[in-house]
């Protein structure tokens, strides 16, 4: 029997030359007549120690980190295919800290299989969720999800249970399923990680809310800044077509599901779920009024339901192994597990599974190691560009829905993005204005005129700009730019606007002096 | 009842988009024909001719139109609206420079000063060679890493300063050699 050796084909991981590993390995096998297969499985999300590679052994897999082309040769030398011990030597993949202070509900194979291998998918216990579904009449399926207590992973964190069975109820020949995979938020990769190392894990969520609901058509809108995931999606789809997970008669059921993958074209908005929908039909990506819910007439004026990656991962395992099982996990009205994406500048950036409650400060000390610059902590953005700023004194808030809402901020899709102390914050806030006025759909006046306000305001907040004639200095300023605020966070459309002032406002108050002209010459941008 | 009306033939010969050229022409209704059965068919096709020719010129928008039964303006409000569809022809390889937060903690906003003063041009314009194009993007997904390059499809994690020299050198083929070995230098 051939000993299995895993090198990543994770974005990543190839990043750092997992390529050019993967192809020396395989050259070095061939010189040695040896009995090994290269695998390329997905990556396990502990990105410092990319490539990560990882041998089969009687005991375990055993992994070796940061492995470069000239490593290849010695690690042959000293016995790596037994997972011998070499410099490198991360030990037993399963025993790392970081791995196994984790949950993984949702991503329990993430890095363990090869993506684009849907047998590999069934022998790890994928498929399960599906075939209890199969057997499930409609309402069912929905009580289901609505007992597990999830709630929607791209950041609303609205209820997963009460969407579909509105969709179920939804009178309509013709309904839809719509993943979001328009990752937008910086900080967050959870979504790219998951379909580039357990692709199958989404469709099979898909397909069974299409068994809820009585949908036959999905698709995925997968954003295209991320073409390997898109290989790797198409892939997967094909074989899942292949080998009767999708189709006209899904597992010999009898029953329809077609799957196709959309690409967007570079507009953050279309993460926007209403606007999402008006892109896969062809048009600009306008965000549109509600009511009507997209649950009731959604895609092509259908009932349609529309669910980000990890929601949708999430559904097989609820299947699987039942509500109950799901909602004992986390805290408070946040059920389940949350997949944190640690980013920005940090140690040991990654992506942890880990149930509702722990708290931040938790998450930086048991993971992250510090920053990657070595310098202290100054700032936390949690939820993206539309999030809050945390100064280290909120780091005991616990990552929950409710809680961190309460704390002035949101938890989003789950990236938390650290900054160092060398962070202006100033320039921070002028940044989510600037990036509100590139990405505003221009629909609504609040987000697409007010976005632009509002870096001219900061401009002068910050003595960048002079004040005209009739205003007196910094603190009208500082009135006008809360005012402002006040009236994007409340007269927007949709969640851009909406929640911009989040990061603009968290940093005036939390960092005001980063904003006082007096300072200024000591705030400088690395 | 229809007999009662007489058809008069319209003399008017449609041929919209007279002044495409005629590779063009045929990239536009190659990749019209493959997609428009297509459910919401616009974006898929404006990615096709993309894919295949690097833009998407403006005077293909009638032709499009005009096979999709759309206005000008459907097709000129979509291509307009999305960052990554170009209508001027880019360079042979197109730098996408991450600038989002997660970059910023660790020195895009350096990074972004020094692309642009080394390959002499602003973003969504080209080098002064006229072979790079620059563009920004925000989020490549890949924010533990940053900062963050796509360049050809490939990802390039850690950039500073140093390293973007090089992977720029790479591309210029000045040394060529080194390309493959370009985007293996790790974290270490």
């Amino acid at each position: 029997m051939s000993v299995k050796v895993y090198v990543p084909r994770e974005a990543t991981a190839r990043s750092l030359g997992a390529d050019a590993v993967a192809r020396s390995i395989a050259e070095e096998v061939a010189r040695r007549g040896a009995a090994v297969e290269v695998v390329r499985n997905g990556s396990r999300g502990m990105f410092w120690l990319e490539p990560l590679v990882e041998v089969e052994t009687g005991s375990g897999r055993f992994g070796y980190g940061q492995v470069q082309v000239r490593d290849v040769p010695e690690l042959f030398a000293s016995g790596f295919l037994r997972g011998e011990t070499h410099r490198l030597s991360q030990g037993p993949v399963a025993s790392i800290d970081y791995l196994k202070r984790q949950e993984r509900l949702t991503c329990p194979r993430l890095g363990v299989v090869d993506p684009t291998s849907l047998q590999d998918y069934v022998a790890h216990g994928g498929g399960a969720g599906l075939r209890r579904a199969l057997s499930l009449p409609p309402a069912e399926i929905v009580r289901q999800v609505t007992d597990s207590g999830l709630r929607g992973r791209g950041g609303a964190a609205f209820p997963t249970g009460i969407k579909w069975q509105t969709a179920l109820q939804a009178p309509g020949e013709r309904k839809y399923i719509v993943c979001n995979a328009d990752e937008g938020d910086s900080g967050t990769f959870a979504d790219r990680l998951l379909i580039e190392g357990d692709p199958f894990c989404l469709i099979e969520g898909m397909t069974i809310a299409g068994l809820a609901i009585g949908a036959t058509r999905g698709y995925i809108y997968l954003r295209c800044e991320y073409p390997n995931a898109f290989d790797i999606l198409n892939a997967a789809v094909a074989q899942a077509y292949q080998g009767g997970y999708l189709g006209a008669d899904v597992l010999g059921s009898g029953r329809t599901f077609e799957l196709e993958v959309r690409l967007g074209a570079g507009a953050y908005i279309c993460g926007e779920e209403t606007s999402l929908l008006e892109s896969l039909e062809g048009k600009r990506g306008q965000v549109r009024f509600r009511p009507p819910l997209p649950a009731i007439e959604g895609l092509f004026k259908c009932p349609t339901i529309i669910n980000n990656v990890i929601t949708f991962a999430s559904v097989p395992i609820i299947l699987e192994r039942g509500a109950a099982f799901y909602r004992d996990y986390g805290a408070g009205r946040s059920r389940g597990t949350l997949t944190i994406q640690l980013a920005g500048n940090v140690a040991h950036g990654g992506l942890i599974e880990r149930a509702f409650g722990m708290s931040l400060r938790e998450l930086l000390d048991d993971y992250g190691g510090g920053t990657f610059s070595g310098r202290p902590i100054r700032a936390v953005q949690v939820g993206g560009p539309l999030g809050a700023y945390w100064p280290p004194s909120k780091f005991d808030t616990p990552l929950d829905y409710e809680t961190f809402a309460a704390a002035g901020g949101m938890i989003g899709h789950g990236g938390v993005v650290v900054f160092d102390d060398t962070v202006d914050m100033a320039a921070q806030a002028r940044y989510a204005m600037e990036f509100c006025a590139i990405e505003s759909c221009g629909k609504c006046t609040p987000c697409r005129i007010g976005s632009t306000r509002g870096v001219e305001v900061i401009d002068r907040l910050i003595g960048a700009s002079p004040v005209p004639d009739g205003y007196s200095g910094a603190d009208s300023q500082e009135v006008l730019l809360r005012e402002l605020c006040d009236t994007m966070q409340y007269g927007s459309l949709c969640a851009l606007g909406g929640l911009i002032p989040l990061p603009v406002l968290s940093a005036l108050d939390h960092f005001s002096e980063d904003f006082h002209q007096s300072n200024r010459h000591r705030v400088s941008r690395s | 009842m229809t007999d009662s009306r007489k058809r008069v033939p319209i003399p008017i010969k449609v041929a919209p988009a007279g002044d495409l050229p005629p590779d063009q022409r045929g990239v536009v209704l190659d990749s019209v024909q493959k997609h428009r059965s297509l459910e919401g068919a616009l974006l898929p096709i404006l990615h096709a001719i993309q894919e295949r020719l690097g833009w998407i010129p403006t005077a293909a928008v009638p032709l499009i139109a005009f096979e999709l039964n759309i206005s000008r303006a459907e097709v000129h409000g979509v291509l307009t609206f999305y960052h990554y569809f170009r209508q001027r022809p880019p360079g042979t390889h197109t730098i996408y420079m991450c600038r989002a937060e997660a970059c910023q903690a660790l020195g895009a906003h350096g990074l972004e000063a020094h692309a642009q003063q080394v390959l002499g041009t602003k973003f969504h314009e080209r080098s002064a060679d006229g072979r790079i194009s620059l563009e920004p993007v925000y989020c490549l997904g890949n924010c533990a890493m940053g900062p963050s390059l796509l360049i050809d499809r490939q990802l390039y994690s850690r950039v500073t300063a140093e390293r973007f020299d090089e992977i720029v050198a790479a591309l210029s083929g000045e040394t060529a050699a080194e390309r493959s070995t370009a985007s293996a230098v790790g974290a270490r």
